[in-house]
């Protein structure tokens, strides 16, 4: 599970993210949705340990993430936003490294790697240098290096970002079937139809903040707009239903 | 009544943005760099002042010695002075070729903002001129700062006077466009001829072959027969020698004999119209070549880039680093994976080699080996210049291999920092990859120079034992400014040790370096003296054990406090 207390994240004057609370147990698919700039990325960074928080508190499996940093990430599977590798490395080398970061290696290893390139259609190119891969091959294989390790926890970033149809259902099937075996996922995403979808439970945030939570009943209910899609309800709440001067813009 | 369709502003000639429109991004992001750092880090800018003042008053200090000296000679001082500039200047002019072609990929080929750009409606030669603007910075600014002093020196000691800075100025300036146009010339060539993204890697290649060709041309013109006035048949050869243009084709020339005309108030104007007119038919011709080739070789250098697996590193490395954890294990192989699977990092070991063959070749020249006898102090200064020049080589090779260690994580910093990879194991296993084959060739070095120069085991003991501790701190300097001032967002390599950072490594780590050899130097020279003329063996003094002492303290300190403050900035790193 992933547990965030009054996150706070400031750069300089500005805050990024602004008191967060949230709570994801276990066997959940949590959504987590906003405009670009909300805070979304940061919060995500937060949680894999890359960005220190300017305060609160971050738990991944109970642990939390400041005090033991090691335990806490040993849980965790993190899918970042730009698929960056090292070109140099094969997309095996690749993996068989990502495995080791978390202590394992052997027999074991080299089967699940096979197995994860053989679910995303890479085995092809196993043993040829990841430069050579497309964006969408190189998203493949953060994905595949999140999952490598057996984690409790995932948070992926704007997963479905070059993925092609077939690969974008194959990982919805796939985030599914990990939830439902107990595991827990904290997924962004502007794709609001695959929020919809998929989801269990959604936050909308907006300037840092939480704006809305729970699952798409109870946000309707919150926000009173029961005849509302999940598109409206986000335009509604991030402010994003001003009427456009768009004729200013493409000419009268 | 209102169109549907949006109205089209299709002017016939599209307005060009201005030059300076073109640069604005350039200076404003430099501006803004500067004005993050002054948050968190007076102490730290302070401490670069202060280092960066030292190192330039050396500098300066040394030429100035050097100038008055020969000032003070009849004759043949002011030739000397003139000559010596112009060695100097060819010298720099090396590393800019260099540079400039490293540079010229980056800026016209890689950048971030070339998509951008290439995209927009922008005029070929003003594109040309401002990313030809913008390799002439990148590339020159290290070489003008410390061509700098030396230049100061040349106008206080000949008075210049107060029109000097800026005579300097305008010799200058052509002197660093026309290795730039050079550079970029040759770089859009081979875009060309070689297609693909392989031509980054290829230009590795390339340029190191250039250097080698350069540094071994240059040590084949013996410019040490210069010092040595005895080697000619009388003082009207040698003063014809010291008349005759090194290199009479070349800028340097044109830019020593330009600030020295100057300075001894000769009316020539050849070597002014020479400098400004070949740059300016230089950048003429450049921008021909540019229209001609950029588009295309821009779009090459987009495409294909390598597949197949050249070097695997299994099997003997991993079993030889099979007592390690295997994420240590895995991060040791990858950083060596990384390295000679890319062309631009190992072929720099070439170079390393060549250098280092140059300078067992200088030592092996040295007049100590002529059948005469040598005084006492020459070789013992002689044995600590070895050391000091062991040290810089040294100093040099960290800042290309270790100082970019945390630079190259960049982009995919995501995935140690959110592994349970422990930063510390990540920074020990940077610095022995880094420091132990840096060891090795500390030893060998300094063990072959010693042997070279017929040291006493007493010399050798000290000069290895020193070379070993020094090896160690500047390992642990070059990693720790590497993580003090990463540069993330670099695209090339071989640019990083060229960064401030760099800059601020090789200055500490060479006061570093002067501090031991200050303090050994006396106790050392002592004991040398009385091991040569006492009677019976000579015993180690207290001095000496109080300056071994103070050498390991000192180099300790330099090794432990680097490492953890790296070790700390690593901890705090934010992406």
């Amino acid at each position: 599970m992933i547990r965030l207390n009054q996150l706070v994240k400031r750069y300089g004057r500005f805050t990024a993210v602004d008191g967060i609370d949230l709570a994801v147990p276990s066997g959940e698919l949590f959504g987590f949705l906003g405009p670009n700039g909300a805070g979304k990325t940061t919060t995500f960074r937060m949680i894999a340990g890359i960005l220190r928080p300017t305060s609160g508190t971050i738990e991944i499996g109970g642990i939390d993430i400041n005090r033991r940093p090691l335990e806490a990430k040993a849980r965790l599977g993190f899918i970042p936003d730009r698929p960056f590798v090292y070109d140099k490395l094969t997309g095996a080398e690749f993996l068989r490294f990502a495995a080791a970061l978390y202590g394992q290696q052997g027999p074991r290893v080299e089967r699940r790697i096979d197995e994860l390139l053989e679910l995303f259609e890479l085995t092809r190119w196993k043993n040829e240098l990841t430069e050579s891969y497309s964006h969408g091959m190189r998203q493949k294989l953060i994905i595949s290096g999140a999952l490598v390790h057996r984690p409790e926890v995932i948070v992926v970033d704007e997963p479905m970002i070059g993925l092609d149809p077939r690969s974008a259902r194959l990982l919805k099937d796939l985030f599914r079937q990990f939830v439902d075996r107990g595991g827990t996922v904290l997924m962004s995403t502007h794709t609001l139809e695959v929020a919809e979808t998929m989801c269990d439970r959604i936050a909308i945030v907006n300037g840092g903040k939480i704006v809305a939570s729970g699952t798409m009943s109870e946000i309707q209910e919150q926000t009173s707009s029961q005849h509302l899609g999940l598109e409206d309800l986000f335009l509604k709440l991030t402010g994003g239903m001003r009427d456009h001067q768009l004729d200013a813009i493409l000419g009268a | 009544m209102p169109s549907s369709a949006p109205d089209r502003v299709t002017p016939q000639k599209p307005v060009q943005p201005s030059l300076w429109a073109l640069l604005t991004p350039k200076w404003r992001s430099a501006l803004a760099r500067g004005n993050q750092d002054q948050g968190d880090s007076r102490v730290r800018a302070l401490l670069l002042g202060v280092v960066g003042l030292l190192f330039w008053l050396a500098v300066f200090g040394i030429a100035f010695r050097v100038l008055r000296y020969l000032r003070s000679v009849d004759e043949i001082g002011n030739l000397m002075a003139g000559k010596v500039l112009d060695v100097i200047l060819l010298a720099f002019l090396s590393i800019l070729l260099l540079s400039n072609i490293i540079t010229a990929l980056s800026t016209f080929f890689l950048a971030k903002d070339l998509d951008l750009l290439v995209a927009a409606p922008v005029g070929g030669v003003r594109f040309y001129i401002a990313k030809l603007a913008e390799t002439v910075v990148h590339s020159s600014w290290m070489v003008a700062l410390l061509a700098l002093p030396i230049f100061t020196a040349y106008g206080i000691v000949y008075s210049g006077g107060f029109l000097f800075p800026f005579v300097a100025l305008a010799a200058v300036i052509p002197y660093l466009i026309l290795p730039a146009v050079v550079g970029t010339a040759v770089t859009l060539v081979l875009v060309n001829i070689f297609p693909a993204r392989r031509t980054r890697e290829l230009l590795g290649l390339i340029a190191t072959g250039t250097v080698v060709i350069v540094v071994v041309s240059l040590r084949f013109l013996r410019p040490e027969q210069l010092a040595q006035p005895e080697g000619f048949q009388n003082l009207v050869d040698y003063l014809a020698v010291l008349r005759t243009p090194t290199s009479p084709l070349l800028p340097s020339e044109w830019t020593a004999a330009m600030v020295m005309n100057w300075l001894l108030q000769v009316a020539d104007p050849w070597p002014v119209i020479k400098l400004w007119g070949t740059a300016a038919i230089a950048i003429g011709i450049g921008a021909v070549i540019h229209r001609r080739l950029y588009s295309l070789g821009f779009s090459k250098a987009q495409e294909g880039a390598e597949r197949k697996v050249r070097r695997p590193l299994r099997g003997p490395v991993s079993r030889l680093l099979s007592s390690q954890s295997p994420s240590k294990r895995e991060f040791i192989l990858k950083d060596l994976r990384l390295f000679f699977r890319d062309n631009t990092q190992w072929s720099q070991l070439i170079l390393l080699a060549v250098l280092l063959m140059v300078y067992l070749f200088n030592i092996q020249s040295l007049p100590l080996h002529s059948g005469e006898r040598v005084p006492f102090r020459l070789v013992t200064v002689i044995s600590f210049l070895n050391l000091g020049l062991a040290g810089f080589v040294l100093a040099a090779v960290a800042a290309r291999f270790i100082f970019p260690g945390i630079s190259l994580e960049g982009r995919q910093m995501w995935l140690l920092r959110s592994s349970p990879l422990d930063p510390r194991s990540m920074l020990w296993s940077k610095y022995w990859i880094g420091t132990v084959p840096l060891l090795v060739l500390a030893l060998i070095i300094t063990v072959f120079t010693n042997w070279l120069l017929d040291a006493s085991a007493f010399m050798m003991t000290v000069a290895v034992g020193t070379i070993v501790l020094y090896t160690l701190a500047a390992g642990a300097l070059a990693l720790s400014f590497g993580a003090l001032y990463p540069q993330f967002g670099t695209e090339n390599a071989a640019q990083i040790p060229t960064s401030f950072g760099g800059l601020v490594y090789m200055m500490s780590s060479l006061c570093l370096l002067a501090l031991i050899i200050l303090i050994e130097a006396v106790p050392v020279t002592d004991y040398l003296r009385d091991q040569r003329y006492a009677q019976q063996p000579v015993g180690i003094t207290p001095d000496l054990v109080a300056a071994g002492v103070a050498v390991v303290a000192v180099c300790a300190a330099a090794t432990i406090i680097p490492l953890h403050v790296g070790l700390r900035r690593v901890e705090m790193m934010e992406w």
